[in-house]
């Protein structure tokens, strides 16, 4: 099994870096040469967590993201590693909005961290050393 | 993301190209915030949109909520991506969505 190197992006986390992620991740995911509709979904979780950080997590304040991307080719899958030393958060323990809600009904926010879950295969929490620590696991087929 | 208007009379048609993400997605609120007063009928053209995120579902729901008071919205030449977005969060069930 060949496994590449994780690779390392730190960014001020601040919304319009958005750009700059999205291509770092692209950029380390191109070997796996990913469906565009695989690329989509990556592109889509990575906005919806780097965004979270980006406008919550040091609340009026500013602060670094830190992005870990590793791929491997066997069998191919990604795995994505954020980090921010904000507020402790574990965004899983939101309460997830209901798809099947009406319009009038339904919240404005909330499905950023819904499109997280059904995007990827595997998404674990953990606040280690002053860091909110979140893992995402996605199969590349 | 480029946003392109047209209006007649109290139709209005905005046609989005890109990515509506959580860069872009103000720009597009800002339209919906000033530029439906007195719009009975909207049509959102989607056939140059790629891409939507959790920041532009935002917006389309704010756009629906209002365009329900004062007329109707539509969503024409919406994409397989985007589509796949709007069905996995429900979003496609309140949507008028046309070819």
């Amino acid at each position: 099994m060949d496994i590449n190197t994780a690779q390392e992006l730190i960014v001020d986390a601040k919304v319009e870096n958005l750009p700059l992620v999205n291509e770092f991740v692209e950029k380390v995911m191109a070997p796996l040469e990913p469906s565009m509709k695989v690329q989509m979904q990556i592109d889509l979780v990575v906005e919806e967590i780097f965004v979270n950080i980006a406008n919550y997590a040091y609340g009026e304040g500013q602060g670094k993201a830190i992005l870990q991307v590793q791929v491997t080719d066997s069998p191919p899958a990604v795995e994505l590693v954020f980090m921010d030393e904000g507020m402790p958060y574990n965004p899983l323990d939101r309460e997830e909005p209901d798809p099947e809600q009406s319009l009038e009904e339904r919240k404005i926010g909330g499905w950023g961290i819904f499109l997280v879950k059904k995007n990827v295969d595997e998404v674990t929490y953990a606040f280690s050393e002053g860091k909110n620590i979140l893992t995402l696991r996605k199969k590349i087929s | 993301m480029e946003i392109k208007k047209e209006q007649n009379g109290a139709a209005l048609t905005i046609a989005l190209s890109g990515r509506l993400d959580a860069v872009t997605a103000p720009d597009f609120d800002k339209v919906v915030q000033n530029d439906l007063t007195g719009i009975t009928d909207l049509t959102l053209d989607f056939s140059e949109l790629v891409y939507v995120a959790s920041a532009g579902l935002r917006v389309l729901l704010l756009a629906q909520k209002r365009m329900k008071k004062q007329g109707s919205m539509k969503l024409v030449h919406v994409s397989k991506d985007v589509k796949d977005v709007l069905e996995m969060t429900g979003f496609i069930d309140f949507l008028t969505i046309e070819d």
